[in-house]
């Protein structure tokens, strides 16, 4: 969508900044369950958020076209609505599309049209590039160069619903009752500088890496200028929208591991190196001095999920709250305590993680069977 | 929300009740002269217990929300449960017993009182906490806390028990009480050096610490069962500011 900053920013701020409620939950064992629980958590921390947006990533979503790209696409016009098909038609193979279900909702007013489209991409049309990068590149053009259009999210096997709404509204709004997933993360918005929006809502979203952020990202000019050089476009000028960049280019592309994302995002102080074994401050320093730029400056909490994964972290000094739930094989992050327990009274285990400290549910190593959470904490 | 009344006790459900409500019916309660209140399935909600300014009991089964006794003035509140963030902000009278974990800043701001944790607290436990003549907040903790404890200390006492480290481990905090311009924090269980900030000094205790962590350590073993003799048996240590105005000189030219 061109000039997203007249209707996100029209005072040209550098940044917007958020302060929020975050809810995530995932069952490391794989089987999918319905939204009922996480939308009552959600509602349940109502007035860390104002209304202005709220969003759910889903994973494990589609099954039945696991292995085609779901867009989901905002329209603010008809004519958008064309332009943005005849280039799909163009750029994928479309298998199946759709209006995206809703209900009319008190409080939701004058909704966008969303409509989801299932994608496949042709070797022919990608030629040197990987079909991910690809598909980065559309999103980027159509959110960059299309008019009255936005991609809300772009994996396969999920999505991405928000809008401006409390998120409990935006779930009735779009029927999330009805879906089932293995992993859901949400958010409510507290935007405080700018008119919030419907593509301004949580969970940010780039192939299937979604974030949903509390907080704010102070180093968000060094970090987008450093993404530029990549090529991702920050258009949104929201500061999550670093946060999902950066997490696609140190994990996906630079294939490093979740650990070692973490201590790039949330680095430790020069004075904790220092007492390091060799080895580790070896590691630690270059990490500092290679990804310097990416380092996230000021009070956040993310969490950040792709398929088969959730990490909770804050920054390294903890400005904003996460608490970390356990039951079964089930792993539950939250901006508050109250909302774990309301949704699972009788939990195993729940504590607060250290700064910087990423906490990780992964189908890899489902908790029952690992002590890959506990050995964290 | 249902309620029965027994002689001067009061039990609340608070099941999907908006804290709001909830406090406008503690307070209608509090002017009735109701003595002792029990509230169930508390959910988040915030700020139960401020501005009801008369000695009375609340008990909670279940998660009260952030700000749970702020600007407290007299009242006893027990938590069968943990506490959120914000847990006794700035209060002047009175005493919260939480049968759990409390989260960050608990006890912030506070200028009177006592809260006693069985367990953890989170970042910022003690900040700056603050006295004026009898006025003198106490915090003692069972567990571990972490970083920044006693940040911007101005008074009051918080003392740190550690009674889940396992032996030989020491507490894992860093910057204890940077910024400490006042009070005194006592400690058991190990810590390193570069854990604390610039502005704290270390001391041995003296009989008069002995006799003040005799009466709250007492007081703390009692609401949670444990005994007071095997606790201080332990080596304390106290640190103390070393400045009355640690930033005194920064913006001075």
């Amino acid at each position: 969508m061109r000039d997203i900053a007249q209707v996100n920013n029209p005072y040209h701020d550098d940044k917007v900044i958020d302060a929020c409620s975050l809810f995530g939950a995932m069952d490391t064992s794989g089987r999918r369950f319905s939204g009922e629980g996480v939308i009552r958590a959600i509602a349940n921390m109502h007035f860390r958020s104002n209304g202005l947006g709220g969003g759910f990533a889903i994973y494990g979503l589609y099954p039945e076209y696991a292995e085609s790209y779901a867009f989901h696409i905002m329209y603010l016009s008809e004519e958008g609505r064309k332009q943005v098909e005849a280039f799909l038609r163009d750029r994928f193979y479309l298998v199946y599309d759709e209006e995206v279900p809703t209900r009319p909702t008190p409080g939701i007013v004058d909704p966008p049209l969303v409509r989801r489209y299932f994608l496949e991409v042709g070797g022919q049309k990608h030629a040197e590039q990987s079909e991910d990068d690809y598909i980065v590149n559309q999103v980027m053009e159509i959110n960059t160069k299309l008019q009255d259009a936005f991609v809300f999210s772009s994996g396969k096997d999920m999505a991405v619903f928000k809008g401006q709404g409390y998120p409990e509204e935006i779930a009735a709004y779009f029927c999330l009752e009805q879906y089932e997933g293995y992993l859901w993360t949400t958010h409510g918005r507290f935007p405080t500088n700018t008119p919030g929006w419907w593509g301004g809502a949580h969970p940010f979203c780039v192939l299937d890496w979604t974030v949903v952020h509390n907080g704010e990202i102070s180093s968000y000019g060094i970090n987008r200028r450093y993404l530029e050089q990549f090529g991702y476009h920050c258009t949104m000028q929201t500061d999550t929208e670093v946060v999902a960049y950066a997490v696609d280019l140190l994990m996906r592309k630079h294939n490093l591991p979740v650990e070692i994302m973490a201590k790039v995002l949330a680095a430790p102080f020069w004075t904790d190196i220092e007492r390091r074994p060799p080895e580790e401050q070896k590691l630690l320093r270059t990490l500092r001095q290679v990804y310097g730029s990416l380092l996230l400056n000021g009070p956040f909490t993310a969490i950040i999920a792709h398929q088969g994964e959730m990490i909770g972290f804050t920054d390294r000094i903890r400005l904003r709250p996460l608490i970390v739930g356990v039951k079964g094989d089930m792993l539950y992050l939250s901006s508050e305590e109250s909302a774990i327990r309301l949704i699972c009274s009788n939990i195993d285990r729940t504590w607060i993680p250290a700064g910087g400290e990423p906490i990780v549910g992964s189908l890899r190593s489902p908790l029952q069977s690992s002590a890959a959470v506990e050995r964290r904490c | 929300m249902a309620n029965s009344v027994h002689n001067q006790m009061v039990k609340i459900d608070a099941s999907g009740v908006l804290h709001r409500e909830l406090n406008a019916k503690l307070r209608d309660e509090v002017a009735n002269g109701t003595q002792k209140i029990q509230i169930h399935n508390v959910y988040g909600q915030r700020y139960i217990g401020t501005d009801l300014g008369k000695p009375v009991e609340i008990e909670i089964f279940g998660t009260p929300g952030n700000d749970l006794g702020a600007f407290m003035d007299g009242l006893r509140i027990i938590v069968h449960g943990n506490a959120q963030d914000g847990c006794g902000n700035t209060m002047n009278e009175g005493e919260i017993i939480v049968h759990g974990h409390a989260g960050d800043i608990t006890g912030l701001a506070a200028r009177g009182g006592k809260i006693f944790v069985r367990d953890d607290v989170g970042y910022r436990a003690g900040i700056h906490m603050k006295e004026y003549g009898d006025k003198k907040p106490v915090v003692v903790i069972g567990g571990t806390a972490q970083d920044f404890f006693g940040e911007y200390m101005a008074g009051g006492i918080l003392i740190l028990l550690g009674l889940n480290l396992n032996e030989g481990t020491r507490h894992r905090a860093n910057f204890v009480g940077t910024g400490m311009h006042g009070g005194v924090i006592y400690l058991r269980g190990g810590i390193e050096d570069y854990q604390l900030g610039k502005e704290v000094g270390v001391a041995q205790i003296e009989e008069e610490d002995c006799q003040i962590l005799q009466k709250f350590v007492s007081q703390f073993a009692s609401h949670f069962g444990y005994d007071v003799g095997e606790i201080l048996k332990h080596n304390f240590c106290k640190l103390f500011p070393r400045w009355l105005r640690p930033y005194g000189r920064l913006y001075a030219y």
